[in-house]
Formats: C-alpha cells, structure tokens, sequence
C-alpha cells in the first residue's frame, strides 16, 4: 500500500477514536454541557479557519469577508429547514452550495486586485452581504432568523470537520493545491510556469466559500437562531486571528489556533472586553516576534511520529 | 517552416518606444542572442512575446499561429517557456515542488480525483514525481531535492529556473540574463548546459546575456538592441566587426 | 409643489452630506497620508478618532474648558499617541511582510477599542454642548450652529494641513519619502522622523473630528470609530490613496452619498452604499478618481 494511503487511513484512524472517545464523553455526561458546547464550536471554527487558511494561507489572497460566506450558510440552511422544512443534511449541503456561488460570483471580479485593496473588497462584500440580510424581513431582518431547530450535535460538527480537513489537505497536495501555493509565492511566475491563475484563485476563494457556508449552517442550528450581528466583520477577523495565530499555510496550525482562541473564549465569556483585549495583545506580539505563526507554513503530522520511531523518510519530501 | 515569427513589434509606454519594429523569424532548432546596452528593451521583447505586455503594434506568430490577446499562461501552454532576469523561483518551496508546479498544466486528472485520491491521481503525481528528479538529475541539483529554494546559491537558482521552465515542456526556450551573477567557471559550464539542453529536448533558444563571451561561444545568430531598434544582426564575426554595435557598446569590451 | 419640495429636500440632504462628509475627510486624511508614506492601511486610525472624541468630551464636561482648547487637547493627545503607537507597533515591522503589519494594526484597533471600553465603559456618553444650538433657516432649508462649526474647523484644519505639506521643509520631506522613501533616506531625510510627523497630523486630525462628531450627534460610544473609520478609508481609496487632495474629495462624496441614500432609500441601506461605492471604484477605477495607474514591473 502507498505511504500517502497509509498515513491517510492512520489519521482517519485517529479521528475517529478521537470521535468515539469524545462522543463518548459527551453520552456518558463527564463533559459538562458548557464544554460541549464549546468542543462543537471547536469543530465549527475549525472548519472555518481552514477554510479561510485554504484562501489566505495557501493562495495567498488576503480575504477578510469570511463572515460573509458564513451568514450565506447560516441563513440559506435556516430558510431549508424552518421554512421548507426540509432535512438537515439537504440544509447544510444547499448553505454550501450557495455560498460557493456567492463566492464564484463575487470572486471572479473581485480577485484581480490584490494585497491591502482586496482585504478591504472583501471586508466590503461581507458586510454588504451582511446589511443585505438585514434588511430582508423574509428572515428576520434586524431581529434575526428565529425559531431554528437544534440539529447541530457534536456528530455533525466532527463529521463535517473530518471531512473539511481531508477534502483541503488532499486538494493542497495535488497539482491543482501546488497551482494555489505558485499563485502565493510569486504570481507572475506562477502565470509563467502555465498555470491559469485567475481560475485557481477563484477556485480557491469558491471552496473556502463553500465550507464557510457548511460552518454557517452549523451555527445557526447550534444556537436556536441566526442574527446579523454575529456575522459581522469581527466575526471575520476572530477567524483570521485562529488562521494567523497557528500560522497562515499551515492546516495543522489553524487547528491549534482555533483550540487555543476557543480556549481562551470559553474561560474568558464572563469578561468578554479582557477577552478581546488579550486577543489583541495576541496578535501584536505575535506579529512582532513571530509573524509567520506558531508553526509558520509547516505541518505537524503523524510522519513526525512515524520518524520517530524510525518509519520511512520518504513521505518528508511530502511537506505540505 | 519558422517556428516563431515576429512582424514590425513594438511597445509604446506612455509615449516612450521600448521596443519599435522588431521583426524576427527564427527557425526551429536555432540558437539566437538578443544584446544590446541596459535599457535598450530586450526583456520588453521577452515581456512581449510571453504575453506579459500587449503589443502596441505588430504580430506574433509561434508554430504559424498569432499570439494575440492571449494570456502568459496560455502561451506556456502552446511552447514558450522563460526564465527572469530578477530570478523569480517559488522562493518558500523545496527544490523539488518548484519543478514540479512546470507539469501543472500536463496533468490530467481533476479536482474530484485530487480529493477523493483515486483515478489518475497516483498515477500521475508518481510520473510527475520521476520526471522532475530526471530533469534535477542533468541540472545537478538532485541532492537539493528537498531544499527549499531560497536557500540555493546563486548559481544554482538560475539552473532550478531553467529545469523548472524546460518542465514545461516548452519548444521554444526564453533565457533572461542566465549566466548573470555567475563567476567564468559556472558560465562555462552553462555554456555547454544550453547546447546540451537544446540537443536533448529539441529546442530553439533565445537568450539575452550581457556576458558577451557566452553570447558569441553559443550563439548561432545575434540581434543588437539599442533605443527599442535593432541595429544589428548576423553571426558572431559579423556582430563583433559591427561599428554601430561598437559605438552603442562604447566603453564597453565586445570580446 | 412636489418637485419644489423634492428640490428643497435634495439641497437639505446635499448640506448635511457635506457636513458629514467634511468629517470623513478628516479621518480620510490620515488613512492617506499614512498609506502613501509607508503603504499601511491603518486600521487603527478610526479609533484614534474614538480617542480624539473622548478627550475633547473630558475636556469639556469635566474639565470645563470650551471648544477650543478642547479641541487643541484632543488633537495633541491623538497626535502623541499616534506616534507611540508608530514606534511601539510599526516600527518593528518596517521591512516585514505587508500582511504581519496589517494584523498588527488590526490588533492594535482591538486593543483601542476594548482597552476604551474597559476604562470608560461601553455605555454611550452625551456630549456637551458647547455651543449654543442655533438653527438657521433658509427659504425652508435647515442649517444648524453646529454644522457651520464643523464646516469651518474642518476647512480651516485642510488649509492648514495642504500649507505644511506644499511650503514648509517638513513637508516636502514627507512628499519625498512618500514618492521614494530610500532615495529620500540617501538626500539625508531622516525617514523615521518623518513617519513619526505623519502619523501625528493624521492623529491630530482624525481627533479634530472625533470631537466635531460629538458636537454634530451628542453621542459617543467606544465603537465609534468603526464605520466612520471604515468610511473614510473607503473616501481615501475613492479619492486615490496617497493622494491629501483626493482624501477630501473622497471624504465629501462619501458623506453626501450617504445622506442622500438615508433621506431619500433608507437608513438601512447608508453603510451599504458606502461599500458598494468602494467594490465599483476598486473594480473599475482602483487608483481612485485622481490617481494614476501602476502596475509591477516584470
């Protein structure tokens, strides 16, 4: 069998048993409800850190709209389940979709620009999609989209998470995941070298799209309702803080950004101004001491293990 | 049969001719210099012919069909691959990746195949894989497979952007400046690099080089840029007796 | 009668735009000058403005002082703490990627904004009133003491700031680092200094219209700084980043596009436009109304 196959079915392996041990836990109530709650926010964070890392990390564009994309999932679920009362997975699938649209649309047009100006085009979309949905009294308008049922449970956030951290890492490891990392490190050679680079832009902004509307429509059916306020552009750069903090490239490294910010969150809720201002403090110094991240573009992986114990060298060559 | 044709080029910016009525016809298998003093808009010609720039005037024609309005990449893709003259490597990447982001446009298989790992994936990451170990094995850099290729001495840099622009699969070779920065010893050696390189992968090359040694040892044909215009063109010999070429090199040796 | 009434109103929306949009210029001017000088979008700069707002509202209400001074101390404590915040978070990330400062000023906003809120509460405070609130009719459009305050600080401020930037020796060096800054480091501009200058007046500015909006809404809030903020980065771009003129231009459309599109669409839809306004010039015009074209050299 391949090295590639291999260390995929391990790390299935030990996503799973992290699943049965942590499902586990939750059935038998030794984690009480308030971390439940938070392992699933873990699970949907993730998804939108990697997501974002997969636009920001990987292809090198600087969006800062992904609440955008989230509240496109959030409300389009809501709308399948309350309103046509449809099931959930349907729901999540249609938030994602529509989200991906969103962001073809807004990204064919909008990816020619580049560095600070389109990190500002993207923190403009996000809010207009966000005062767009404000004003929509379909759903709620100012008030929010009330009503929505709880299907978010911790199985559906693991599962989808599992499925977003195989379907990104597998995509940066193919040709068409090199073609995004070209675009990163110089465009115009990457352009040179043959590679359409306006297509994989968007191609990259329409996945990373796509997966933060699934996240959308995990959060909204995790807290009864969806509300404009919660999709605002600090939304946006919570997630880019996760994404920064473990390093922007490395998908590894969105994950323990998100564990730790999450972390940080939770013991932190009932003095959410220290909060915020830690997660300032957070990023000031580590921009001063360690811009590129706690693990700059480098992943942290079961090969590290398995060359530990003296298993192949081969798969190193793999990096990223 | 030309392989690439070059009617009346040329580039006006803003006012300013870079380049004015360049005309070229090059045959395949040739090996052709273009020099001419700083300035004197001979990466503008490379710019041009790889799409970079739009023509202000003027046609080009690669394998009897015109280039225009097509984009750089587009243009990779029909044959022409290029170096830079600020070197222009995947700085962050390993050696081998740099390489390996030149098969892009030969490969295959999509985006479910990627994800999902199956159909054609395998099969042509491993051919890919074997291909750019070959191509790091004749530009000696296959112990710095795993480098990262900001790390490579200088001279080893310029080699990686030429095995990286031959994975392209180009048949006609576009070198910016290769031996700049390079000390005789290194030139040399990549003097009968080119010659091997367009025997082994049929190729027709055009290159600019300020080091005239390497430019009058290798070259088959020269032209002479100066002010966007040529002045001159023919074999070494005949570029070396040249006076306008002499005057526009003023103070400078033309070995 | 109806079209009348319907001009009377668009002349109306037109004043209070520009009184608004003065403000934006303000604040433009700032995410300009700093943009052009050391290519920075400083997001922080819409919470200087906070800052500004809240020292001219101690000023007043409990110090007692009156506009003026109130405004002088504002400006300076803006100005001070713009260049602090240069040389602390900055600095040290002059020659490091664009996207490391980027967050860095993201995290500085953070750090204004809930450091404000932890010290003065997030409550909204009323702004005193400093001048006696006149209103003015003409043939049935409304002008208020406060808008002509406004329009005739700001001007005077943009007077003031397009003198030391044309005529004096600071200002030609900030016009040389902005055009090179190396080729400036090598005719003896000490470039830091100058930076530092630069990011005083923006400072200074933006707290001018921290106060002038206290003046105009008689609310303050910690948050204050966000849209506002926003806006007026969106009237730089729209004017042609780097461009002092273009910042005042930008600022003045800005305001007067949105109050056309609250007195006559809805309110709702005011910060919307904002950004739509900036995805069609970024889209078809992404140096801005009085900029040129660059593009990297190959």
């Amino acid at each position: 069998m391949r090295i590639q196959t291999k260390t995929d079915l391990a790390s299935l392996a030990c996503g799973l048993t992290l699943y049965a041990l942590l499902e586990g836990l939750i059935l038998a109530d030794i984690i009480p409800p308030y971390w439940q709650l938070n392992v699933i926010r873990v699970c949907i964070y993730i998804i939108l850190a990697t997501s974002l890392n997969l636009i920001n990390g990987i292809t090198g564009q600087f969006s800062i709209g992904h609440a955008g994309f989230m509240a496109i999932g959030a409300y389009m679920s809501a709308i399948m389940t309350v309103k046509l009362g449809l099931p959930f997975l349907v729901a999540i699938l249609t938030g994602g979709l529509a989200a991906a649209l969103l962001g073809f649309l807004i990204g064919l047009p909008t990816l020619r620009l580049s560095g600070d100006y389109l990190a500002i085009a993207t923190l403009g979309l996000g809010e207009i999609i966000r005062i767009t949905i404000l004003n929509i009294s379909y759903v709620g308008g100012a008030s929010g989209f009330m009503g929505i049922p709880k299907y978010t449970n911790f199985t559906w956030a693991f599962l989808l998470m599992l499925f977003t951290l195989f379907f990104i890492k597998n995509f940066v490891n193919s040709t068409h995941g090199r073609a995004c990392i070209a675009i990163r490190e110089n465009e115009i050679a990457a352009e040179a070298m043959g590679v359409n680079t306006t297509k994989y832009k968007v191609l990259a902004f329409t996945i990373g799209a796509a997966f933060a509307g699934v996240a959308g429509a995990l959060f909204s059916h995790n807290f009864y309702m969806a509300h404009p306020t919660s999709f605002t552009f600090m939304q946006s750069f919570d997630i880019l803080t996760m994404v920064v903090l473990g390093g922007l490239g490395s998908m590894t490294g969105s994950i323990v950004g998100v564990i730790a910010l999450t972390g940080i969150s939770a013991y932190m809720a009932d003095y959410p101004e220290i909060r915020m201002i830690i997660y300032a403090l957070l990023l000031i110094v580590l921009m001063l001491f360690r811009p590129q991240g706690l693990f700059g573009s480098k992943e942290i992986s079961l090969r590290i293990f398995s060359r530990l114990t003296g298993g192949e060298r081969r798969g190193a060559a793999q990096g990223n | 049969m030309a392989l690439l044709k070059v009617t009346k080029l040329s580039k006006i910016f803003g006012g300013l001719k870079a380049v004015s009525d360049f005309n070229t016809i090059i045959a395949p298998g040739e090996l052709i210099g273009l020099i001419g003093p700083n300035g004197a808009g001979k990466t503008t010609v490379f710019n041009l012919l790889t799409g970079v720039y739009a023509p202000t005037e003027g046609r080009i024609e690669f394998d009897g069909a015109g280039l225009a309005g097509l984009k750089p990449y587009q243009i990779t893709q029909r044959g022409i691959a290029r170096t830079f003259q600020n070197i222009r490597l995947f700085s962050e990447l390993s050696v081998l990746d740099n390489v390996k982001i030149a098969y892009h446009f030969h490969v295959r298989y999509g985006l479910a195949e990627a994800v999902l790992r199956i159909g054609r994936y395998f099969r042509e990451e491993d051919e890919i894989e074997q291909k750019a170990l070959t191509l790091l094995d004749i530009f000696q850099l296959a112990h710095r497979r795993d480098e990262i290729a900001r790390n490579l001495p200088y001279g080893e840099q310029r080699r990686l952007e030429i095995a990286r622009a031959l994975a392209a699969q180009p048949r006609l070779l576009l070198l910016d400046e290769p031996a700049a920065g390079m000390n005789p010893q290194e030139t040399q050696q990549l003097m009968s690099m080119i010659r091997w390189i367009r025997q082994e992968f049929n190729l027709t090359i055009l290159l600019i080089e300020h080091d005239m040694s390497l430019v009058m040892g290798v070259c088959e044909r020269i032209y002479v840029l100066d002010y966007g215009s040529v002045i001159a063109q023919g074999t070494p010999a005949q570029i070396r007796s040249n006076p306008r070429v002499v005057e526009a090199y003023l103070g400078e040796e033309v070995h | 009668m109806e079209l009348n009434s319907f001009a009377q109103q668009l002349v109306q929306q037109l004043i209070n735009g520009v009184s608004l949009g003065s403000i934006y210029s303000l604040i433009a001017l700032g995410y300009t000058m700093v943009y052009g000088i050391i290519r920075l979008i400083n997001f922080a700069h819409g919470d200087i403005y906070m800052l500004g707002a809240y020292v001219g509202f101690f000023c007043t209400s409990i110090l007692g002082l009156s506009f003026f001074p109130a405004l002088l101390a504002a400006m300076a404590v803006a100005a001070v703490t713009g260049i602090v915040i240069e040389r602390l978070a900055y600095r040290p990330l002059r020659h490091a990627p664009k996207i490391a400062v980027l967050i860095t000023a993201i995290g500085v906003s953070l750090l204004l904004e809930y450091g404000g809120i932890l010290a003065v509460t997030p409550q909204p405070r009323t702004f005193p009133a400093v001048f006696p609130a006149r209103i003015y009719t003409f043939g049935g459009i409304v002008v208020n003491s406060q808008q002509i305050v406004i329009l005739a600080v700001a001007l005077a401020l943009m007077v003031l700031l397009t003198y030391i930037v044309q005529r004096t020796k600071i200002g030609r060096a900030m016009r040389a680092v902005s055009y090179d800054t190396d080729a400036a480091r090598l005719m003896g501009i000490n470039v830091d200094q100058v930076i530092s200058f630069t990011f005083g007046i923006g400072s200074g500015l933006a707290a001018a219209a921290g106060v002038l909006v206290g003046i105009y809404y008689n609310s303050i809030d910690p948050l204050m700084g966000i849209m506002p903020g926003l806006k007026a980065f969106v009237a730089a771009v729209l004017g042609g980043i780097g461009i002092i003129p273009g910042a005042m231009l930008g600022g003045v459309i800005m305001g007067v596009v949105e109050a056309l599109v609250s007195g006559f669409i809805s309110s709702t839809f005011r910060d919307a436009a904002a950004f739509a306004i900036l995805i069609a010039i970024l889209l078809f015009k992404p140096s801005g109304l009085l900029g040129k074209n660059i593009r990297e050299k190959v």
